[in-house]
């Protein structure tokens, strides 16, 4: 079974005002087929834990850990990282022009597989998997991104996450922007995916709402750069009727 | 208002009297000088409009000596309906599109002493002309192409091997006529090349023409549309890759002449290397006799790495009220981090990123030629320039 380990990290961005802090020493560890809810304020460092993770150059890890099953992580390039086994749904995939999803796709898996996917099962699966999250078959057609809308971006990240198979996936506010019934759909390819796969899952959200469709095991609660508080699905619950004020004064 | 200079502080940052004070410019692109002789321009200095951004160092046998003029090998592939001959100068064909604008075009003119003419007549002709024996002596060229009123067809020119070369295409595109040419440059590294493109369009006719350059030391490739008569179209695309000490440039005019005439001008490009060097100067004049027409034109440059300069300059000219639609648009970016990381998110190395990326890029102008195993020859290209680039 895989293990992602983050100790004591610390992490601090370029801004044109100098260095500035952002994660002040997270630990968090999450075991294969475990699903954790990183939840917390605006600002509080979420998207810089996921984008950390998955190494975007913009973030400096200043010390501490990232162990995926005992190795360092961070000292692996952004490809070497997925080809790992993590994966970043991110919450503003960009516009590749040019570049269809089908390329891409097929591109991407024989990445991290090493090999071609065989040709017939593969455009069967892609071809099923895009059913399932309610995809027409023409936007295996269009440029990756290129006037999607909100709800389809995410689509195609769940997508991503379905055809490659990771170990661990970290979604990243997946759940913003998007009306109850496309919310429905990508919360559905999640569970799936974790059914078929066992994947340990990192969701990170400001709302509660993704967790009434996708369930968390462990709640952690974010708030200035560190973990303030740490429970099970009921501390979600508690954060939907009370919200982060009670973070906020004890911070402050 | 008078000596306003006068009251500039000397020092200040960019502050300069106009170097060009006293001299008038010419004031609208149709008004340039032309002739077909090369004794009637002055000799070229390198400050005029059309050569300030040429190394026009590297080109004095092209501009000012003697040329080779006779007829030299080609390898042709036409099917039915296309004729291809060599003519003499005195041949009704020539001139018919288009005369010489400065000392490059107009040497070629002067020195060629055979055309190559290329006629298609009927529906769906295809063929292709190749050039790769031209030899580095400095040598003029000339060639007609005539799409005979209502024929379709395609017609390809490939340019391979060494060459020191000034040369001029006319192109006639009758009337109801619909025409696709395409021009590439995949020259070798010492290449020089001069070419003008003079093309007319006729009524309700149609010319989609595409300029590829890739190989060559210094290729510059100028195509003119002139859509002469009422309901004329014109799409002049282009696609470059510059690598390190190449310099590809293209200087496009499209002359909005007649009613209810379109034009398209989309050119992209990609700069890679030390001293990769590309120009695109795209001029649009929509005269006072082209009264609801309809204009686009763009470039857009992608950089790769430091070293490189691409210019880009737009020019859009406007002489009536009544235009249907006229816009231009530039932008030169250089690569973009957040695609990269997005790709190699999903586990694909920074190299294939990188191909990937430049590949979208270009495909835009590639897919819209629409022959499908010359569009897959040219990304093949693509690939192999971005094989080159990478191990440079």
């Amino acid at each position: 079974m895989s293990t992602l380990e983050i100790k004591d990290l610390h992490v601090s961005v370029e801004t044109d005002q100098g260095t500035k802090q952002i994660l002040r020493g997270v630990d968090l560890t999450i075991k294969q087929g475990e699903t954790h809810a990183i939840m917390g304020p605006n600002g509080s460092g979420k998207s810089t834990l996921a984008y950390t993770i998955a190494g975007h150059p913009k973030y400096t890890v200043e010390s501490g850990s990232i162990l995926l099953d005992g190795e360092e992580v961070t000292e692996m390039s952004v490809d070497e990282r997925a080809r790992a086994g993590l994966f970043l749904a991110m919450q503003y995939p960009v516009e590749i022009p040019g570049v269809t999803v089908q390329n891409f796709l097929r591109t991407a898996k024989t990445a991290i597989d090493g090999e071609a996917p065989a040709i017939r099962s593969w455009i069967k699966d892609v071809r099923s998997s895009m059913e399932k999250l309610r995809m027409d078959p023409a936007f295996a057609e269009r440029n990756v991104n290129e006037g999607f809308s909100g709800g389809e971006k995410k689509r195609h990240e769940i997508l991503q996450l379905e055809l490659l198979k990771p170990k661990f996936a970290v979604l990243d506010e997946t759940d913003s922007g998007l009306d109850v019934d496309a919310l429905k759909i990508v919360s559905e390819g999640v569970n799936r995916v974790k059914e078929e796969t066992g994947l340990g899952l990192l969701l990170i959200t400001h709302y509660t709402r993704i967790l009434r469709y996708i369930r968390p095991d462990h709640v952690h609660v974010f708030v200035a750069g560190k973990v303030a508080e740490q429970g099970g699905p009921e501390l979600a619950d508690r954060l939907e009727d009370e919200g982060y004020d009670r973070f906020l004064t004890a911070s402050a | 208002m008078t000596s306003t200079t006068s009251t500039l502080e000397p020092g200040q940052h960019g502050i300069a009297a106009h170097s060009d004070g006293a001299f008038v410019p010419v004031q609208t692109r149709s008004a340039r000088f032309a002739s077909t002789e090369v004794a009637d321009f002055e000799a070229v200095t390198g400050t005029e409009a059309v050569w300030k951004l040429t190394p026009v160092r590297k080109l004095g046998a092209l501009l000012d000596g003697d040329l080779d003029g006779t007829a030299y090998p080609v390898a042709t592939e036409a099917g039915d309906g296309v004729a291809i001959d060599w003519i003499g100068r005195d041949d009704a064909r020539i001139g018919s599109a288009g005369v010489p604008e400065e000392r490059g075009s107009a040497n070629a003119w002067s020195g060629f002493e055979q055309a190559l003419a290329i006629t298609v007549s009927g529906e769906g002709r295809q063929a292709t002309v190749l050039r790769t024996e031209l030899g580095s002596g400095p040598r003029a060229a000339h060639t007609v192409i005539t799409a005979e009123p209502h024929s379709t067809g395609l017609v390809i020119l490939e340019n391979r091997g060494s060459a020191a070369l000034t040369e001029n295409v006319e192109i006639v595109v009758g009337d109801g006529a619909q025409l696709t040419v395409v021009s590439v440059q995949d020259w070798a590294d010492d290449a020089l090349h001069l070419a003008s493109h003079f093309a007319v369009i006729g009524r309700d006719a149609k010319l989609k023409h595409v300029v590829v350059s890739f190989g060559g030391e210094v290729v510059r490739v100028n195509p003119t549309g002139h859509l002469s008569a009422e309901g004329g179209d014109v799409e002049l695309l282009g696609l470059y890759f510059a690598d390190a000490g190449q310099h590809l440039e293209q200087q496009v005019y499209v002359d909005h002449d007649a009613p209810h005439t379109r034009s398209r001008v989309n050119y992209k490009g990609a700069l890679q290397g030390e001293g990769a060097r590309t120009v695109w100067i795209g001029d649009v004049l929509i005269r006072q006799s082209a009264t609801a027409t309809d204009s686009y034109e763009q470039n857009r440059n992608l950089v790769l790495s430091d070293g490189t300069r691409a210019d880009s300059i737009p020019n859009l000219e406007i002489e009536t009220g009544d235009i249907a639609g006229a816009g231009h648009a530039s932008a030169t970016g250089r690569f973009d981090d957040e695609q990269l990381f997005y790709l190699q998110a999903r586990g694909i190395s920074e190299e294939e990123a990188r191909r990937l990326v430049v590949l979208g890029f270009l495909a835009e102008i590639v897919q819209q030629i629409g022959v499908p195993e010359l569009e897959q020859r040219l990304l093949d290209a693509i690939e192999a320039e971005l094989g080159t680039a990478q191990d440079a």
